[in-house]
This record gives structure tokens, C-alpha cells and sequence, in this order.
């Protein structure tokens, strides 16, 4: 009696553990991927990249302007014309022959008299080295094509920050990405050239 | 009989998709982790131009974005097909970008305010006129800190 009542209790309850539903989980994964769809529609994958510049302060009308003091040997005219058609000192250039212009104008290597000045300079890492005043001053026409003006910022700034990748594998035998701000901050100052935008103006029209 | 049938059940079993949820949700939280939220709907199109010294925009925070290019086709009925400034969600003029700055301003964090930066983004075959007097509103709106937005790509073909 004993042993049968406890063997139906047994069966009982093992009948009863059965019957417990689980909980369906078979709309999880639509409830997930509602959410997945959810978030690949309201985000963005994209990174943004792009050209870091600084631009210019309002001039001061109190204070007298300095442009004027550079040298015009320091000065690399680029100009982009209304029909997109690239300047350099005064001269039709291709744009391929850009950064190759631009490398060699900050660099002078043969110190000719018509291409920008040394100044011996201390740098921290280097000491007192000759540093270039180069400048490069980039124009363009209200009627310039923002495609061809960002081209030509590009050659320009990838002629300048291959100068300083050389001079960092030179110098500290490491890639310029790679080196502490110290040293990147000195290197700068090597190459500085600033790229100054100025004023627009109606070029060959 | 009865018992036969059972076990004859039990071998032809569906295919567990227990572990369907848990696939999705780990993709759901690589999603998550990996994308921004889209914070405007850009109202007109923008195709950026190349470039390949372009640097990542590291602190998406701190960036407030300008758009510049065509209104989107059907926005043209009535807005015309010249490039528009867009910002935030709306068209503006220059004369809005002195406004826009200052608000975009006011939203960061005292020590942030200095190392605000602009994102333009601008469509390619827009002309210089637009960029110049944005540039210059910048100026005068004291948001010196810009960055031109640009497709990365390892060469550029100039074939122009």
C-alpha cells in the first residue's frame, strides 16, 4: 500500500513536472532581430574623415597687417582659377606635379636664392638647425569647385606631412603616427609652412 | 503501440533554434557597439570629395556638422536645385550660422568649448562661393577649429 501510493505520488508528480510549460522562448528571436533592425536603421556605420584646418582669426583692423612682411621668395602661390585650373606662381601646372612642386619648394635643397629662406632655429631633439620660412598660400575663385580646391589642400598636405615623415624616420627612425607628442610638436616646427586661405578673389575672369 | 509511436517521435525532432536569440543578440550589441546614432536626416546630397591625407574624426561629440550640396529631388519643388546650407534639420542661410555656432556652443561642456570643431561637409561639385562666406561666418562666429569631411581613398585619379 505503502510502496504503491508512493509510486502513484511518483507518477503523479513526474506528470505534473511535464505539464509545467516551458516559457516560449520562440519570439526571442524575433524580438531581437526587431531590435537589430531597429539599430541598423537609426545608425550610422560611417566614420567621418577628413582635412583638419585651422582657420584664421579675424583680423584685428587695430593692428597692422604682417603679410606683407614675408618675402616673396617664401611664398608659394597656388591659385585655383573659376575653371578649375590650378596656378602655381603664375604658371598652368598639372595637378600631378603639385606635390612634387610643393616638396621641393620646402625643401630648397640647392639653398637657391629664389626659393624660401633658412633661418637657423633652435628645435628641442635637433638643436640649432636651418628651418625653412616657406609659406603657401592658396587662392581661389568664388567660381572654383570645392572638389578641385579639397584636391588641391590635399597635394598640399600630403607634400608637407611627407617632409615630416621623412625627417622622423631620420631623426627618431620611427614613423611620424607613431611618435610622442614632444617629438611630433619639434618636427612641426621643422616643417611648419603654414597653408594660409586667403581672401577670395575673382581670378581670371 | 502507444509506446511505439513515442519513440519513433523523439527521433524526428526539429532543429533547436534555442540559440537563434542569442546569435541575434550578439550582433545586435556588435551593431550597438560599433555604430553612432544618426542625429539629423540630411536633406541634401552630399558626395565628398577625395582626398588621402584625410585623419578620423575622433570625438564625434564635440563636432557640430554643416551641410552643404543640392536639396535632396523632392525637397527642389520648393527650394530650387542650388547647393543649401543645412543645420540641423532645416535649411538656413549664412546669416543662421552665427546663431547655429553659438547654440552648438552652449551644449558643450565649459572645457570642451574650446576644442569645439566644425564638420563640413560639403558636396564636391558645390562652388567656392558658399564654402568662402561659411568660412567666413566661421570667423566671425569665432569657430576657428574646422575639418573639410572627405572620402579616404589610398590614390586619387585626377582625370578632371
Amino acid at each position: 500500500m505503502n510502496f504503491r501510493s508512493g509510486g502513484v505520488k511518483s507518477f503523479l508528480m513526474a506528470r505534473k513536472r511535464r505539464s509545467i510549460p516551458e516559457i516560449n522562448a520562440s519570439s526571442m528571436a524575433d524580438i531581437a532581430f526587431l531590435l537589430l533592425i531597429f539599430f541598423l536603421a537609426v545608425t550610422t556605420l560611417d566614420t567621418d574623415t577628413g582635412l583638419m584646418r585651422q582657420l584664421p582669426a579675424i583680423p584685428d583692423p587695430n593692428v597692422p597687417q604682417d603679410i606683407n612682411k614675408i618675402n616673396d621668395r617664401n611664398i608659394l602661390e597656388v591659385k585655383v582659377n573659376k575653371d578649375n585650373m590650378l596656378l602655381v606662381e603664375g604658371q598652368l601646372t598639372d595637378f600631378s606635379r603639385l606635390r612634387e612642386i610643393t616638396h621641393n619648394f620646402i625643401l630648397n635643397p640647392n639653398d637657391s636664392p629664389n626659393m624660401p629662406e633658412k633661418h637657423i632655429t633652435y628645435i628641442p631633439f635637433f638643436g640649432n638647425v636651418p628651418v625653412t620660412k616657406a609659406v603657401i598660400s592658396l587662392q581661389n575663385d568664388i567660381g572654383t569647385k570645392y572638389g578641385v580646391y579639397i584636391a588641391v589642400q590635399n597635394e598640399l598636405i600630403a607634400a608637407r606631412a611627407r617632409l615630416r615623415e621623412d625627417l622622423s624616420k631620420q631623426q627618431f627612425g620611427i614613423p611620424y603616427d607613431k611618435l610622442d607628442e614632444d617629438r611630433r610638436a619639434a618636427v612641426d616646427d621643422f616643417y611648419k609652412v603654414p597653408i594660409s586661405e586667403a581672401e577670395p578673389k575673382r581670378i581670371g575672369e | 503501440m502507444a509506446r511505439f509511436i513515442k519513440t519513433g517521435e523523439r527521433t524526428v525532432k526539429a532543429i533547436s533554434t534555442a540559440s537563434l536569440p542569442d546569435i541575434v543578440f550578439i550582433t545586435l550589441f556588435f551593431f550597438m557597439a560599433i555604430t553612432t546614432m544618426r542625429e539629423t536626416d540630411v536633406m541634401v546630397t552630399v558626395i565628398l570629395p577625395e582626398t588621402t591625407e584625410g585623419k578620423v574624426l575622433e570625438k564625434k561629440s564635440l563636432a557640430s556638422f554643416i551641410y552643404i550640396g543640392e536639396p535632396l529631388e523632392h525637397f527642389q519643388a520648393l527650394y530650387g536645385a542650388e547647393p543649401k546650407i543645412q543645420l540641423n534639420d532645416t535649411y538656413k542661410e549664412i546669416a543662421d550660422i552665427q546663431d547655429f555656432i553659438a547654440q552648438e556652443r552652449e551644449q558643450l561642456n565649459e572645457a570642451d568649448k574650446t576644442k569645439m570643431l566644425v564638420v563640413l561637409k560639403i558636396d564636391k561639385d558645390a562652388r567656392m562661393g558658399v564654402v568662402t562666406d561659411v568660412k567666413q561666418a566661421l570667423r566671425r562666429a569665432s569657430a576657428l577649429k574646422i575639418m573639410y569631411a572627405s572620402m579616404n581613398v589610398s590614390k586619387i585619379a585626377y582625370g578632371q
